[in-house]
């Protein structure tokens, strides 16, 4: 991995990892979207043969972000979790007592639809958003209706863009996407589709080109 | 036995007589084999009673078996099974099986089994077997997934394969072939003979062709051939003005006016378009010319709903039609007396497709086919001579079977699974018979089982795994829900995800691929069973429709239809751009073109039969390199690449490329490095295999052939009628699923199999390295046009075509066409 890009919003440090996660710096907060634990192990249970290593590098993926960028805040922009309850959630929740005092907030997305004690269980605190300074977090932008002053963040869209070179050759890449108000973050799970965004001229794209972050425009 | 002396022949021999008919030698051979128990194929074009030398043949051994009493109904169970390509065929052939039962007496029954049969007629079937069953092969699959399958196949004596040339080359010949090695098997337990006949148009591979068929049974089989001389009149549509820089796409249809005349001095005609977005068009375009044909023409593809079909279908037999605009949709199946004439419209991409086109036309004894061939670009006429020349010399394709499909495998071992379950070692042998797994490993086998039991790589105490269990040594599907879901996907091998198309009210207008829909937006209008539709909404896998009076609509270019130029038919257009020059050749395609043909030599060259041509262009948009092998364009997309990629070693460069199935053009923002110097080993075949794997290419390539590979394979779920909610968690991309198997499993089967199909199919690796070595040992042309020449213009248009509307491209191409000349 290389080191981290820094975006600044509002005069707050963000760190953007090629790991797919954004540290807050003054807040010491590690921000992820769209995790899908369990997806793997949802397919599998239904006959359909995922490589469950998947999973397994995403978990470690998440635990090595953890330990780089230590932060004291876990805040989950929604679809922690991809379905229904599996085995592979007991995996995540052996992992998760190593890390108990690691508080870990899950904005509830529309994949998160477990039962409220298992929430409570793994020591997650279940939200419908959660509002820090003037930064608002929830799952899908397109639900925000509040105040005009908020900066959002928020998950749910899996964005992605295209590279072109030249001679019309392309190629497709997650990333950070950041408009005037809002920012969406890519998918944390490598078992995730793109969704192509059409940037505005005033909006910043970073890329995650392999393991960089690549600034688009 | 002597066969004129057996009590079936007498009987089949007296009905016959008794409509005035005299049986063919063919018909009275295949008979012969067929009381004899033998197996073989049948080779003989359609509309000369190909159906009857086998279908009568089961008849007389019968008869044989009962002379007394064959009129007395008794419970016989499945006699002969009759396997067809084509839905649309089953219910013709069923109608004049039928026809002789009532004649002649006997009280067999025929059973049609397909995706458009009903629940209740199923059940009728299972209890009350009767003693034909017309099927397709998918539907053959759905039956070996029932419980108690060896029940029903105990007493079948005969399985026909019709129309078997157009399965072979494909993943439905492998699902005949699996399915054969178990009916054979089955027999072979109970110790009951069983008959295998396929029946095939003329290919260049015939003896393979029955080989496949045959290799369960582990016998040689005999091929009969039906001598019948037929006289073909080929006939091209010539433009008044040839334009000497010709584009695909728009001329076809300014030539309509001249098929007008044609058809209204035939009976019949049948008008083939390759794709079926052009048959929408052409139907609009031949009413709005010619409206006095309003209500005598008709439009037939794929497509359209299948009630309104089979209305074509019938008036075409009883004379009601002037001409149908069809697609591949009418290649096969029972003939219409009526047509005596048929329009090619572009290229038909082989020999053998023409000639079967063709063959539509005329095919009662003696009367001739008459074929038109319209050009959509002034350069295919040079294929119309191509073909002339073909089909005086007899040169017809092969369909080469498909080898290893571990996709179709892992499909059919859990539809066995399904039903009475499977032992490892006993279904392995069965497999090792087909022509297909022949030469399976013991790894892949071994991998194969391990994928549907264990599913790959997993993390054991968290893993859940399910698909097939092994029960007391047996594999067995014991879940419902994935039984279910398995027998929804058998028969997804042939498309797309289809949508149906209704209107509001419900009523069904047809099917439609889900990825044209999903690029238009409600209030779009679009074109779909010749009328124009305005999209409301897309809901679940209903596409909901209301009439438009809009003058503007958008056609579906749908993807099925883009054959590739047949190796063959390559050949012979460079034989024929050999001739291009002589103006004396005489034909009258050549001497249209001779104009287009002197630019292109003035401008740059044209190339001999055993040479190479490559022009170097440049233009505003960059450096541009145009080859013409002719190899068609998948032959050319490799070709592309692999060039592409040792260019890049010689200099960082990066290119984009463009083909069509003359040749193909690499684009740069520099100059592209290929001179006399080098040309030669660039087209090597030294480390083509390593090369080709090398060329970013092939990853792109092989992402395409797993979108297929992962639905078959039961990796893609499609979802079902009233399941789309519960599923939605269930449902990834192919080409995600393409990236996760190639970062976490690479070496995953399914995966494995995406890379061979594309060298084997994809990229035809034996075509591709016969088309190198033939350039390599040729001669290799290179010239600098200071401007684009005709050849390369049709190339040089379809690479705009990707980014503007059909409009658009037209207004550029004609500025273009002003500039250059």
């Amino acid at each position: 991995m290389t080191a981290p890009t820094l975006h600044m919003i509002r005069n707050h440090h963000f760190w953007l990892s090629p790991e797919r996660v954004l540290f807050w710096e003054e807040e010491k907060t590690l921000i992820v979207a769209d995790l899908h634990f369990g997806k793997t192990g949802h397919f599998r249970k239904s006959g359909i043969a995922i490589p469950q290593s998947v999973y397994q590098q995403d978990l470690q993926r998440l635990f090595h972000q953890i330990s780089f960028f230590k932060p004291e805040n876990v805040i989950i922009v929604g679809d922690f979790f991809h379905s229904l309850q599996n085995k592979e959630m007991d995996f995540f929740l052996k992992w998760r007592n190593d890390l108990r005092t690691l508080p870990f907030m899950l904005i509830q997305g529309n994949h998160d639809i477990l039962k409220k004690d298992w929430y409570s269980n793994a020591s997650i605190d279940l939200v419908d958003q959660h509002l820090s300074n003037s930064f608002l977090f929830i799952h899908d932008e397109a639900d925000f209706n509040g105040p005009d002053e908020l900066f959002v963040f928020a998950g749910h869209l899996h964005p992605g863009c295209i590279v072109r070179g030249t001679g019309k050759q392309s190629l497709r890449f997650p990333c950070f996407y950041f408009t005037e108000k809002k920012c969406i973050l890519p998918a944390f799970s490598h078992f995730s589709g793109l969704a192509l965004i059409e940037p505005k001229k005033t909006d910043h794209v970073f890329a995650i080109v392999n393991q960089s972050i690549m600034k688009l425009k | 036995m002597k066969l004129t002396d057996t009590p079936g022949y007498k009987v089949i021999k007296t009905w016959l007589s008794s409509k005035g008919y005299n049986p063919f030698a063919f018909q009275e051979e295949t008979w012969s084999h067929i009381i004899d128990g033998k197996s073989g194929l049948v080779n003989a074009p359609t509309g000369c009673g190909k159906t009857f030398s086998v279908f009568l043949g089961a008849l007389i051994r019968y008869i044989n078996q009962y002379p007394d009493d064959f009129q007395s109904a008794k419970k016989n169970g499945l006699q002969l099974l009759w396997v067809t390509p084509l839905r649309a065929l089953a219910k013709d052939i069923g109608r004049s099986m039928e026809e002789v039962f009532q004649e002649t007496g006997i009280p067999w029954k025929v059973g049609i089994r397909n995706g458009d049969t009903d629940t209740a007629e199923r059940q009728r079937q299972k209890r009350n077997t009767p003693e034909v069953l017309i099927i397709t092969p998918e539907s053959l699959h759905l039956l070996l997934a029932q419980k108690g399958y060896p029940e029903l196949f105990k007493p079948l004596q005969i399985i026909a394969i019709d129309e078997w040339h157009e399965l072979l080359g494909g993943k439905r010949g492998v699902l005949v072939e699996l399915a054969i090695s178990r009916l054979a098997a089955l027999s072979a337990l109970q110790q009951q003979p069983l008959s295998i006949w396929g029946i095939s148009a003329t290919i260049g591979n015939l003896e393979e062709a029955r080989d496949v068929l045959l290799s369960p049974l582990k016998k040689t089989g005999i091929i009969i051939r039906a001598k019948v001389d037929k006289q073909i009149e080929i006939k091209s549509i010539i433009p008044d003005e040839i334009e000497k820089y010709p584009w695909a796409g728009h001329l076809g249809i300014k030539l309509a006016e001249k098929i007008i005349p044609i058809i209204e001095e035939s009976n019949t005609t049948l008008i083939f378009i390759n794709t079926r977005g052009m048959t929408e068009t052409w139907y609009q375009t031949i009413l709005s010319i010619a409206p006095q044909l309003a209500g005598a023409i008709a439009l037939h593809h794929g497509s359209i709903e299948q009630e309104l079909r089979e209305w074509v279908e019938d008036a075409l037999h009883t004379q009601k039609l002037k001409a149908v605009v069809c697609t591949a949709s009418l290649d096969l199946g029972v003939d219409f007396r009526p047509v005596d004439t048929v329009i090619q419209v572009g290229s038909p991409k082989g020999v053998a497709r023409f000639l079967q086109r063709a063959g539509r036309s005329g095919h009662r004894p003696g009367e001739m086919s008459r074929i038109y061939f319209l050009p959509t670009h002034s350069l295919e006429l040079v294929e119309a001579a191509a073909l002339k020349a073909a089909t005086k010399s007899g040169t017809v394709e092969s369909r080469e079977p498909v080898l290893l499909a571990y996709d179709v495998l892992l499909q059919y071992l859990c539809t066995l699974a399904i039903s009475e379950g499977f032992r490892a070692d006993e279904v392995l042998q069965e497999i090792k018979s087909t022509y297909c797994f022949a030469d399976i490993q013991d790894q892949e086998w071994q991998d194969t089982l391990l994928h549907i039991t264990q599913g790959g790589f997993a993390l054991q105490q968290y893993d859940e795994y399910r698909k097939v269990e092994i029960i007391n040594g047996v594999y067995r599907i014991t879940s419902r829900r994935i039984a279910m879901r398995h027998r929804m996907h058998i028969g997804t091998i042939v498309s797309d995800a289809m949508l149906k198309v209704k209107l509001m009210n419900g009523k069904f207008i047809g099917v439609i691929e889900e990825w044209f829909i999903s690029r238009l937006e409600p209030g779009n209008v679009f074109t779909l069973a010749g009328r124009n539709l305005e999209l409301i909404g897309i809901k679940e896998m209903t596409v909901t429709v209301k009439p438009s009076t809009s003058k503007k609509s958008i056609v579906p270019s749908w993807m099925g239809g883009r054959m590739p130029l047949s190796a063959n038919l390559g050949l012979m257009l460079r034989k024929t751009f050999d001739r291009a020059l002589h103006t004396n050749s005489g034909e009258p395609e050549l001497l249209a073109l001779a104009p287009l043909f002197q630019l292109q030599e003035s401008l740059s060259h044209i190339p001999k039969e055993n040479e190479l041509l490559i022009e170097h262009i440049e233009t505003k948009d960059g450096f541009h390199l145009f080859v013409y092998p002719f190899e068609g364009r998948l032959v050319h997309e490799a070709m592309a690449a692999l060039l592409a990629w040792r260019m890049s070693r010689l200099i960082p460069i990066t290119f984009s490329f463009v083909m069509n199935d003359y040749g193909f053009e690499l684009l740069s923002d520099q100059p592209i490095p290929l001179d006399d110097s080098n040309a030669k080993e660039l087209f090597s075949t030294d480390n083509l295999l390593n090369d080709i794997t090398q060329s970013v290419n092939s990853i792109e390539m092989a992402k395409r052939k797993f979108r297929d590979i992962a639905v078959i394979g039961g990796l893609v779920f499609q979802g079902y009628p009233g399941e789309q909610k519960k599923a939605r968690h269930l449902q990834s991309s192919a080409s995600l699923l393409f990236k996760v198997f190639s970062d976490y499993e690479p070496n995953n089967l399914l995966l494995r199999q995406a890379y061979q199909e594309v060298f084997d199919q994809q990229m035809e690796e034996i075509r591709l390295r016969n088309a190198l070595d033939r350039i390599v040992n040729g001669e290799i042309t290179i010239q600098f046009p200071k401007q684009l020449t005709p050849f390369c213009f049709p190339i040089k248009v379809d690479s705009m075509r990707e980014n503007m509307s059909s409009e658009q491209l037209e207004d550029r191409v004609r500025r273009m066409q002003q500039q250059l000349l």
